[in-house]
């Protein structure tokens, strides 16, 4: 019976492998083959002949720099942010840390979308600086035209990426190493340069690749900006307007997923380099901070002031925005009014409501999915474990635009048997496409959960009498919970504000969720009101879902933007 | 009341993959006894108590309890109690709900579950902590609760694997004595496995020490120390010299052999031994049964070995030499209780004595 029984775990298990398999195989895998298929054959044979026609055309090959100089500079830019920051907050004493470590995090609660049109109403042609400098000095600076004002939107955006990396490989760099080079005779910058930085290089260069990833996949903040010469734009511009026969949209797709999976591949590489860095016995473990005060306090206090007042500048404008009756070509709101509320919340509630449903739904489907395969990859007993991992991490590398794009290309044309409609026209595609990019993430706590979970926890209930299933329901489900609903509420508060595949995948207007909504909304000027009303809804359900994953983890701030 | 078991290993092979764990495993263990397996990390003996508890599946071989087989029989169904190394106790469940999960298991009555496992918490001392969590005691507090819940089930073996292993040196030595009472009180059978051989010679009625996958002797603490089977045991259980020897001479009680150093060594004939003229034997010698001289003085004992002191540590309770002697052999010496006698400094000359029984001699083929 004994052997019988472990005889059908292991078909049981193989079971649900192939059917987990199958799943990602639709949903991940073969939209990608389909889309490399298209972008390489030139009737129906192997050729390189789109990409070279591509880098022969002059838009595309603008676009295609753009979007680097975008990464780059948003890095770099992120990078002068991030850095000194978290030397700070991490090396230093002073009052105040612990609100600059918060603040530091609070842009990526904001959707980078709505802090575009927010800092266009601060920082535009006629925003508040602009117009306050033409009152006194009679002249303007572009700070949000075309490029410039894309880098300067993902660049306030997404450094708390970088920040946050390279503060915990900051605060991980065991003391004594440091110690060790005073000992030898090493202090002030030579220490930082020859160690500390060193040992610190592998958390932040992880950072780093993530904001590159994340600006790469941006397709909102250059659309609501109406700057469309980046790559992601292209795509969605040939895609929607030429169609899904276009191959130049299909060309990019396969750009853009080239550029994420090196740059996915390099931050794995730098990150195993850092667990090696960071295996260290002995020591107190504890970073040595030093108490400062006078002149050095004063310069840290100007310029964490001055880099977290500018970051936290959109949150202020759509504040604002979202209460202003008129707004445009004023320092400030001229009258207030709770009208744009009024006209989210009852004249067309269906964008608040889309979005909990849909990403409620994804995040329960992500948690069920991610615990069946992170189960699978702990304790299965099967062959292709490898492959299963491989294939469920492979989202991270797979921009919105082209997961979007693949399963149009995929589903667009054929109809489902008995509705006799495409998955496309259905709402659902969009819980799916959420469920599919925020997989990687849904599995990794699905994984921390159930691999904190000693086996001999297990073992104890099974040789106290509680069989398999028993012991599952009182012992193992029980302490992964946390962990569950943790990853559950991340998977939940980053759909809600997604909008890179949504635009490309929302059925009818009726259909669109909150960020969508937003777009619609920002489009024209009478809409932007209540686009800021649900840019508030975002920001707060963002906020509580945070501060929930934080309680729930209990790890200190930010797990869950780590890479 | 507990009913004690005997359990029966035939012929036990594991093997994980390429490495063969356990190699063929046969032996019996008696009710009420307690049953230690010995060795070095990787010999097989938590191999052999995960097949014992049921969480690993031998591949061939037969495990038996009172003469019946069990091997098919699921963990949850053994009816044996385990502690774990690391205790496993649920963090989620306070201590009471810890113990009383195997009862609750077992579809007691609420009165009951109740009345047991307080009983079982009093009996290791931990009377007003059944609302704590794990995570809320000590090492050694943890500990105790780990065997009340494996011990309140009234299992019909009780399964220690390294228990003492995660607790500090005085801790440990008083969790050796709680193990010894209970044990002692419950007439469990209790089947113990350790890599620590003080713990195994203080605790077991009888031990079997391992070694790869294998078991080189079974015996008493007092039979496995005083007369180890092989130079593994020997070496294992407790430090010993060694010396090579050939049998030059045969009288009806004492048997004289010659070192491959030239040593004459004077050894008693056991009964049972029939050594023949030229037969080669292991002999091994305790530190603590050599006693040192002065070169000069008289001794009773049969064995005399002149040397130079090489190394000496003096540990309080007694004092360990190394002591060189004539072909560069180092023999260790422990001297106990030195309070009274004078030190051998390092390089003094002094003569090494030991009698004929304290030599066990191992028959090499």
């Amino acid at each position: 019976m004994w052997n019988k029984r472990f005889k059908e775990i292991d078909l049981s298990q193989s079971l649900i492998f192939l059917i987990l398999f199958a799943l990602l195989f639709i949903f991940i895998l073969y939209p990608l083959i389909r889309i490399l298929h298209v972008a390489f054959t030139e009737e129906s044979h192997f050729s390189f002949a789109h990409f070279i026609n591509f880098f022969e055309r002059s838009l595309f090959k603008e676009s295609f720099l753009n979007s680097l100089m975008a990464g780059l500079m948003a890095v770099f830019f992120g990078s002068l942010i991030s850095l000194p920051l978290a030397f700070f907050t991490i090396k230093y004493d002073f009052r105040g840390r612990t609100l600059i470590q918060t603040l530091g995090v609070l842009p990526l609660v904001l959707p980078p979308y709505v802090g575009a049109v927010a800092l266009q109403l601060i920082l535009g042609r006629s925003g508040m600086l602009n117009l306050l400098l033409l009152k006194w000095f009679g002249t303007s600076i572009p700070f949000m035209e075309g490029l410039k004002g894309v880098i300067l939107v993902q660049t306030l955006h997404y450094f708390p990426f970088i920040f946050l990396n390279a503060s915990a490989s900051l605060a991980n760099v065991d003391p004594s190493l440091e110690e060790a080079a005073e000992n030898m005779g090493a202090h002030g910058w030579s220490l930082f340069r020859k160690v500390t930085l060193p040992l610190m290089m592998p958390g932040y260069v992880a950072g780093a690749l993530l904001v590159f990833i994340k600006v790469i996949d941006d397709l909102a903040t250059p659309l609501i900006l109406n700057y469309t010469k980046m790559l992601a734009p292209q795509a969605y511009l040939r895609v929607t307007t030429i169609g899904i026969e276009d191959k130049a949209g299909y060309v990019i797709c396969v750009i853009m997923v080239i550029l994420s999976f090196l740059s996915l591949w390099a931050a794995m590489k730098f990150l195993s380099l850092s667990e090696y860095a960071m295996v260290q016995r002995g020591g107190t473990g504890i970073p040595i901070s030093k108490r400062i005060g006078g002149i050095k306090l004063m310069l840290v206090g100007a310029f964490s002031i001055f880099v977290l007042g500018i970051s936290l500048l959109p949150h202020l404008g759509i504040f604002l925005l979202s209460f202003a009756k008129a707004w445009s070509f004023s320092i400030l709101p001229r009258a207030y009014t709770l009208n744009h509320y009024i006209e989210i919340f009852y004249r067309s509630p269906h964008f608040v409501k889309n979005t909990l449903l849909y990403c409620l739904l994804s995040a329960g489907i992500g948690v069920l999915l991610g615990s069946f395969i992170a189960f699978l990859l702990i304790r299965g007993r099967i062959f292709g474990k490898g492959l299963l991992d491989a294939v469920a991490m492979m989202p991270l590398a797979i921009p919105g635009v082209v997961l979007a794009t693949g399963y149009l290309r995929v589903f667009h044309g054929t109809p489902l048997p008995l509705i006799h409609q495409p998955l496309t026209s259905l709402w659902i595609i969009l819980v799916i496409a959420y469920t599919a990019r925020r997989l990687p993430y849904t599995l990794r706590a699905c994984y921390a959960a159930i691999q904190q979970i000693h086996i001999s926890l297990e073992e104890a209930a099974l040789n106290l009498g509680a069989n398999r299933r028993r012991t599952f329901f009182k012992i193992t489900f029980p302490m992964m919970a946390g962990g569950l609903i943790a990853g559950g509420l991340l998977a939940f508060i980053t759909s809600s504000v997604e909008l890179s595949s949504t635009i490309m995948l929302v059925p009818r207007m009726e259909y669109g969720p909150l960020s969508y909504g937003i777009y619609i909304y920002m489009q024209s000027a009478v809409g932007r009101g209540p686009g800021a009303a649900l840019g508030v809804v975002a920001i707060l359900l963002v906020a509580i879902g945070t501060y929930l994953v934080n309680k729930v983890f209990a790890g200190g701030s930010g797990t869950a933007f780590k890479l | 009341m507990i009913q004690a078991t005997e359990v029966q290993l035939i012929d036990l092979r594991k093997s994980f993959g390429e490495v063969e764990a356990v190699k063929g495993v046969t032996l019996t263990i008696e009710r009420g006894d307690f049953f230690t397996f010995l060795g070095p990390s990787g010999c097989g003996k938590t191999t052999i108590l995960r097949m014992i508890a049921g969480f690993t599946r031998p591949d061939t071989g037969k495990i038996l309890f009172d003469g019946e087989e069990v091997n098919e029989i699921p963990p949850w169904k053994r009816n044996v109690g385990m502690v774990f190394q690391n205790y496993a106790l649920w963090p989620h469940l306070s201590v009471f709900e810890n113990v009383a999960f195997g009862l609750k298991e077992r579809n007691f009555p609420k009165s009951v579950i109740r009345e047991k496992t307080l009983k079982a918490l009093a009996m290791v001392d931990l009377e007003g902590m059944e609302r704590r969590r794990p995570s809320e005691l000590s090492g050694g507090q943890q500990q105790r609760v780990a065997l009340a819940r494996t011990l309140v089930i009234e299992p019909r073996l009780l399964l220690l694997d390294e228990p003492l292993s995660n607790l500090d040196a005085k801790l440990r030595i008083q969790m050796r004595h709680e193990l010894v009472r209970i044990q002692k009180n419950l007439k469990i059978t209790t089947l113990y496995v350790t890599h620590d051989q003080e713990e195994a010679l203080i605790l077991s009625t009888r031990i079997a020490v391992m070694s790869k996958g294998k078991v080189l002797q079974i015996g008493t603490p007092k039979e496995i120390y005083e007369n180890p089977k092989s130079r593994e045991v020997a070496d294992f259980v407790g430090t010993s010299n060694f010396f090579l020897g050939k049998v030059v001479r045969i009288r009806e009680d004492w048997i004289e052999m010659k070192t491959e150093e030239g040593f004459p060594l004077i050894t008693r004939k056991e009964e049972g031994m029939n050594p023949i003229l030229g037969a080669n034997f292991l002999l091994n010698i305790r530190p603590e049964s050599i006693r040192l001289a002065y070169p000069n003085q008289g001794s009773l004992e049969e064995n005399r070995i002149e040397g130079v002191v090489r190394t000496s540590a003096y540990l309080g309770s007694s004092v360990q030499y190394e002591v060189e002697i004539e072909g560069g052999k180092k023999v260790k010496v422990n001297v106990v209780n030195p309070r009274k006698r004078a030190l051998f400094e390092e390089g003094e000359r002094v003569l090494l004595t030991f009698s004929a029984e304290d030599i066990v001699p191992i028959p090499l083929k």
